[in-house]
């Protein structure tokens, strides 16, 4: 079981407030993930739901009983660190063995562990090697294999993935997403890659100098997102946001409007502008078009197969289904 | 990129210095090894007649070298262990947040600064004298028999001062390896299930071994050759009870005018200090693989 309730948390780093009173429920087998810009205080959230930080004020429930004077070790919970923290001096035999030597298990059990987890994680022959003597990757797999043999009522991990390189850190999310999949145990995962978020999460905590901007499933933070900030932060490339005389004729103080959700013509459109820097991935291309009267250039994707360079006129039509209106507060207007 | 050429260069240009190094070394050594094998006593100015291993015989026959080694090696050994378990105490003690903490750190590594004749002079007289130290006064205060520190456990005494010097200097070594410990491996243990106990046992430790091993090499080096302190506090007395090799040899040499003896001890001085040297060397060597 792992059902995680935060409940009017609070934490201050002396005069510092990091994170203002914040709710948050997690639900048992969910996978959720913290996303926000760099110093909203992701890490801080995960380090008190783990206990390595004491909150300020605030309750933190786990299966519904109070855990928040609870130490570490007596939460159930597993976490996973960006630098991996493998004890450098041990085997990987003994790394992953460590949790279930401080609980006094029994050798075999720990010997059985070990092996299921060595299989699972394809470490099988290196449980003799030293954490100095593995890849990032095999290291990231110790990592998980420490935290899955105690069998924890949910894992944690921070930035598990940073440190590896792009196609490494594409196979390493399959894995965990796979993990998951198998143990059905509650995963809560801090990223700043919102494909991360995209791709692993059932739910996505947004962020953002430690308010908790909205909850909810990716599809969901895709189509509906409930503010301009939420908006700007999911979506690769960025969603446009444009303010001015186009959105007032909307009815907004801000429209947004995704770089797929425009149309490309080069004879008509409703907005007029010239091409600039264009970003060919092959599949498909990223052209950044500066439309007079539009604060900002807008992003818009095309077809891999669109013949428009530097300079080119471009006429664009965005799709008046997927235009996201915001007022003035910033608020999402239906 | 090291070329054919400029590595000959760069050996024609450190020559001097390497060339200087070695005369500084080789010229002392081997007029003490030349020396070891005269009789060559002050105070018998008839001729210095090669003896051959004479004076090493005698050196080794002399009831006081047993004595002599087993000090030195009492006196190293307990040293040693009261710096090393005592370094890592302290560094335990100031690696943790506290008020005043630069104060206090320096206050710690002071007594490191203290010359050595110093502070025998000022644990003998101010601490260890029974009438007028400190430690009589509080025995007398008490009501109990103050302890005459040099005449009853002297050797005791001796590696009690030189610990007390060295403290800070393990301590310091020590301190700098604690704050190279990654924390998140001490939150990871911590999340395992580990108690301070075992996070000390099995994360501090191991860590700080390699440190270890440099404050017991450094140590040892400079221990052996322990010298003013005897000097200024017992004269190597009561009888030999704290009397090291370096202690004898100069008892022999200077005072017993003999350089030929004082040579030989000298010598086997030296051979004693490279064979711990090779041991910590190995030791030493085997540890920073790891
Ligand atoms: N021990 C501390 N003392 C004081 N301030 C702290 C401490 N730890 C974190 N902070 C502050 O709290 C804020 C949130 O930090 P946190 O590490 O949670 O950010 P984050 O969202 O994990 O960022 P990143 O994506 O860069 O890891 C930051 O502004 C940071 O400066
Ligand atoms: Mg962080």
């Amino acid at each position: 079981m792992g059902r995680i309730a935060l409940k009017q948390v609070t934490k201050s780093f002396g005069p510092v407030t990091v994170i203002p009173p914040l709710d948050l429920d997690i639900e048992d087998g969910e996978f959720v993930v913290f996303v926000g810009p760099s110093g909203c205080g992701k890490s801080t959230l995960l380090r008190l739901i783990a206990g390595l930080e004491d909150t300020t004020s605030g309750r933190i429930e786990i299966d519904g009983t109070d855990a928040t004077g609870m130490p570490p070790a007596k939460r159930g919970l597993a976490m996973v660190f960006q630098s991996y923290a493998l004890y450098p001096h041990m085997s990987v035999r003994k790394n992953i063995a460590f949790p279930m030597r401080m609980a006094k298990m029994s050798k075999q059990e720990q010997e059985r562990r070990i092996e299921a987890a060595a299989k699972a994680l394809n470490l099988t022959d290196y449980l003799d090697r030293r954490p100095g003597q593995l890849s990032g990757g095999q290291r990231q797999r110790v990592a998980i294999g420490r935290a899955i043999v105690r069998e924890p009522d949910a894992f944690l991990f921070d930035e598990p993935l940073s440190n590896l390189d792009a196609a490494l850190r594409v196979g390493m999310r399959l894995e965990i997403s796979e993990l998951h999949k198998r143990l059905d145990t509650t995963m809560i995962y801090v990223t700043h890659d919102q494909v991360e978020a995209m791709t692993m999460a059932d739910k996505i905590v947004v962020l953002q100098s430690g308010v908790i901007e909205q909850v909810g499933s990716p599809l969901d933070l895709y189509r509906s997102p409930r503010n301009k900030f939420v908006a700007g932060f999911i979506g690769s490339p960025k969603m446009n946001l444009i303010e001015g005389p186009e959105a007032e004729r909307r009815g907004a103080h801000t429209i947004g409007i995704r770089p797929e959700h425009l149309s490309v013509s080069d004879r008509t459109g409703d907005w007029t502008g010239t091409v600039g820097v264009s970003e060919h991935l092959g599949s498909d291309t990223f052209f950044h078009v500066t439309i007079p009267g539009f604060a900002e250039p807008i992003t818009v994707r095309a077809g891999g197969d669109v013949d428009l360079h530097h300079g080119d006129t471009i006429h664009l039509t965005p799709d008046a289904t997927q235009i996201h209106r915001f007022g003035t507060d910033g608020l999402r207007i239906e | 990129m090291a070329t054919k050429a400029s590595r000959s260069a760069a050996r024609l240009m450190i020559s001097p210095a390497v060339l200087l190094l070695l005369g500084w070394m080789i010229i002392p050594l081997s007029m003490t090894v030349y020396f070891s094998f005269l009789r060559y006593n002050l105070l018998m100015p008839d001729g210095n007649p090669f003896v051959g291993w004479d004076n090493y015989y005698w050196f080794f026959t002399d009831p006081s070298f047993k004595d002599a080694m087993l000090n030195t090696l009492l006196l190293v050994g307990g040293v040693l262990a009261i710096t090393t378990v005592g370094g890592v105490l302290f560094a335990l003690l100031l690696d943790q947040p506290m008020w005043g903490q630069g104060v206090i750190r320096i206050m710690v590594i002071a007594p490191f600064f203290v010359m050595p004749t110093v502070s025998g002079l000022v644990w003998k007289n101010m601490f260890m004298n029974p009438v007028n130290g400190i430690f009589g006064h509080i025995a007398s205060a008490l009501g109990m028999q103050p302890v005459d520190f040099f005449s009853q456990i002297p050797l005791l005494s001796i590696i009690f001062i030189v610990a007390w010097q060295w403290l800070p200097f393990a301590t310091l070594i020590l301190l700098t390896a604690f704050q190279s410990l990654d924390q998140e491996q001490l939150e990871a243990a911590e999340m395992d299930g580990a108690s301070w106990l075992a996070r000390f046992w099995y994360i501090m430790l191991p860590h700080l071994a390699r440190a270890i091993t440099v404050v017991i090499l450094i140590q040892t080096i400079f221990l052996l050759s322990i010298f003013a302190e005897i000097l200024v506090t017992t004269n190597g007395g009561p009888g030999t009870s704290t009397t090291n090799l370096t202690y004898l040899i100069y008892v022999s040499s200077l005072l017993q005018y003999d350089v030929g003896m004082g040579s030989a001890g000298g010598v086997i001085a030296i051979i004693l200090a490279n064979i711990v040297a090779i041991f910590l060397m190995r030791m030493i060597g085997k540890n920073l693989d790891a």
